[in-house]
């Protein structure tokens, strides 16, 4: 009655059923399934020829693949207005300007706030009520910021306001808070400066949290188009330029399939790069009451 | 005790001890001469926080009050906006229907979904659990190819999902999906679930991984049975700052639905029945170029965002609060 028990991960798991882990497995694979199917769908549309895309009924698995897609991509794109280079070189450039300024500036804000007491103390508060205000939510008010500062219609668009997105000052003190502080008093013991301390003491230890920042800032700038803050062809960016290919109609359908199989890779293969600092990062992502 | 009483406590409290700091801490002067360092490496974040950030806001509150088209300067009208905003016009009456529905059901759904599969996900083994945040996580890395799902619904008999209707012998004639005012919204809700559970799904997953294994046999040997006893009493109460965290992610998500919609179901939409706030600002901002009625409209959706983030506080104060 009053037996000893065994308290490891085994007997945790002696309380579960075989029919309770076979009906998760299947509700996790049905879900999965929901997540993966689609874009594995888009994907394997890439590689259709154009007769297997419009077949009916259609077809889930690619039949006769080809890369007549991709070639179709390249053609279109040298038939625009401007050449497909300079939307990748668009993307690729607004993306690395963001996320860098964004993990530097958020990293430089939060170090003073995670390991000092000073009077502007305050406005992490501040910060952490504006994390619900995205962009689009901000949209307008935003826009006449920018038009009354002449910014529309130049990069200027697509990266200050992604600057001082509140998550990335949120997500980098929280991490910055477990980092002892042993480790600045010996830093300013040995006469450091703050910025000395901050940079090479303090910046190499977060390292998972700015691979983090960055994830999430790369992946918000590089899929982003912004209608109606872009007008000239030679700015937009590569979600625009294919969106242009896919309005020439039905017969383009595979090449804009292939341009957003482009779109994919970059953020995925940072992720898959990133993903266990991530996590690690996210760990420390709770808000406090 | 009375919520009157308990505030009035909580306030005298806050207040002495705010003048006890006030009267150790250096004058701000010093502080700052000792600190410049630190004031300088905020200011860049400062400076763009408040200019992209807080003066959105408050203009947008400044703003709502004008008539104001970009060209002229903006112009007082009172209460203009609001009043021609709830009096006559029905469309935004549907778009705030429609965001509301969306808050009310993709928003929690999403939510309760990421919890569940993270905790599922989290007893798996590192090979697992790396591969389904992967997998959960895809959606939203590639969110720019949501437009898929224009395939999957298209309204003719080549769209995916009505041929195997029709091959199930379920109906007889292809389903307009997106354009048809009784689908579109449900459609929409299927495809925002799939894009939103993201962030808050890695919120989740670390949260869990973070939890004291300790804690677990330590309830283990104080009687706790199973895993549901286990996440009540134990699991929920620790991740109440991630569930805070991912409230929030939730909130800001569902209350921004725009661009899919405008993509998949077109712009307007069937009469309105895919339309949200957001897009009824785009609508008056970028279309009309009524910005100052666009940032009443704006106003009033931060107003409910701020009601809703309140809402959900009171209801996660609950957990580990007996």
């Amino acid at each position: 009655m009053f037996g000893i028990k065994k308290a490891s991960t085994r007997n945790r798991h002696a309380n579960r059923t075989r029919f309770g882990t076979f009906m998760i497995f299947l509700f996790l694979g049905l879900l999965g399934a929901f997540m993966i199917l689609p874009l594995l769908y888009g994907i394997l549309n890439a590689f259709k020829p154009l007769e297997e895309i419009y077949i009916y009924p259609p077809r889930f698995w690619v039949r006769n693949p080809t890369m007549e897609n991709f070639s179709m991509l390249f053609k279109l794109a040298s038939g625009l207005q401007v050449p497909f280079s300079r939307y990748a070189f668009n993307n690729i450039f607004v993306s690395v300007v963001t996320t860098v300024g964004h993990v530097v500036i958020s990293s430089m804000a939060a170090f003073p706030l995670a390991k000092y007491r000073l009077r502007i103390g305050w406005l992490f508060k501040v910060v952490v009520s504006c994390l619900m205000f995205s962009s689009a939510v901000l949209w307008i008010p935003q826009y006449v910021i920018m038009s009354r500062l002449g910014m529309i219609d130049t990069y200027w668009v697509y990266i200050l306001p992604a600057l001082p997105a509140p998550i990335g000052v949120f997500l980098m003190k929280q991490f910055m808070e477990q980092i002892p502080f042993v480790l600045v008093e010996s830093a300013t013991i040995d006469g450091a400066s703050q910025w000395r301390t901050f940079w090479s003491i303090v910046m190499p230890q977060v390292k998972p949290a700015w691979l983090t920042l960055a994830l999430f800032a790369f992946q918000g700038v590089w899929n982003q188009s912004l209608q109606g803050l872009v007008f000239s062809e030679e700015l937009k960016m590569l979600g625009d330029a294919i969106s242009q290919i896919m309005a020439g109609g039905f017969v383009r359908m595979g090449a804009s399939m292939a341009g957003s199989v482009f779109m994919i890779i970059p953020p995925f293969l940072l992720f898959l790069g990133t993903q266990n600092r991530v996590i690690e990062t996210m760990a420390h992502s709770g808000i406090k009451g | 005790m009375t919520l009157m009483k308990r505030l009035k406590e909580n306030y005298a409290w806050n207040r002495s001890r705010r003048e006890d700091a006030r009267r150790t801490r250096i004058p701000f002067k010093k502080e700052l001469r000792q600190n410049y360092q630190l004031y300088l490496m905020l200011m860049p974040f400062l400076l763009l926080f408040l200019l992209f950030i807080i003066l959105p806001i408050v203009s947008a509150v400044g703003l709502s009050f004008t008539y104001y088209n970009i060209y002229e300067e903006p112009m007082f009208n009172g209460f203009k906006n609001y009043v021609s905003l709830f009096a006559n016009d029905d469309v935004f009456f549907i778009a705030l229907k429609n965001t509301l529905v969306f808050a009310v059901i993709t928003g929690p759904v999403s939510y309760v979904l990421c919890f569940f599969i993270a905790w599922l996900i989290n007893e798996m083994s590192p090979r697992v659990r790396v591969l389904m945040t992967c997998i959960f996580y895809a959606p939203t890395l590639a969110s720019s190819v949501f437009f898929i799902w224009q395939f999957i619904f298209s309204g003719d008999s080549y769209g995916f999902m009505n041929s195997i209707l029709m091959k199930l012998d379920l109906i007889r004639e292809p389903i307009q999906w997106l354009a048809d005012a009784r689908y579109s919204l449900a459609v929409l809700m299927v495809v925002q679930i799939w894009m939103s559970l993201g962030t808050s799904f890695l919120a989740f997953i670390a949260g869990f991984k973070a939890v004291d294994p300790s804690l677990y046999e330590a309830a283990d040997i104080d009687g706790v049975r199973n895993r549901y006893q286990e996440l009540a009493y134990i699991t929920l109460p620790i991740m109440k700052p991630q569930l805070v965290f991912s409230a929030v992610m939730q909130i800001s998500a569902s209350f921004s639905v725009s661009t899919i919609s405008m993509q998949l179901c077109g712009f307007p939409s069937t009469k309105y029945s895919a339309h949200t706030i957001v897009l009824h600002i785009m609508d008056y901002g970028n279309i009309k170029y009524e910005m100052g009625y666009a940032c009443a409209i704006a106003v009033v959706l931060f107003a409910i965002m701020l009601l809703v983030k309140f809402l959900v506080d009171r209801v996660l104060a609950l957990l580990g609060s007996e």
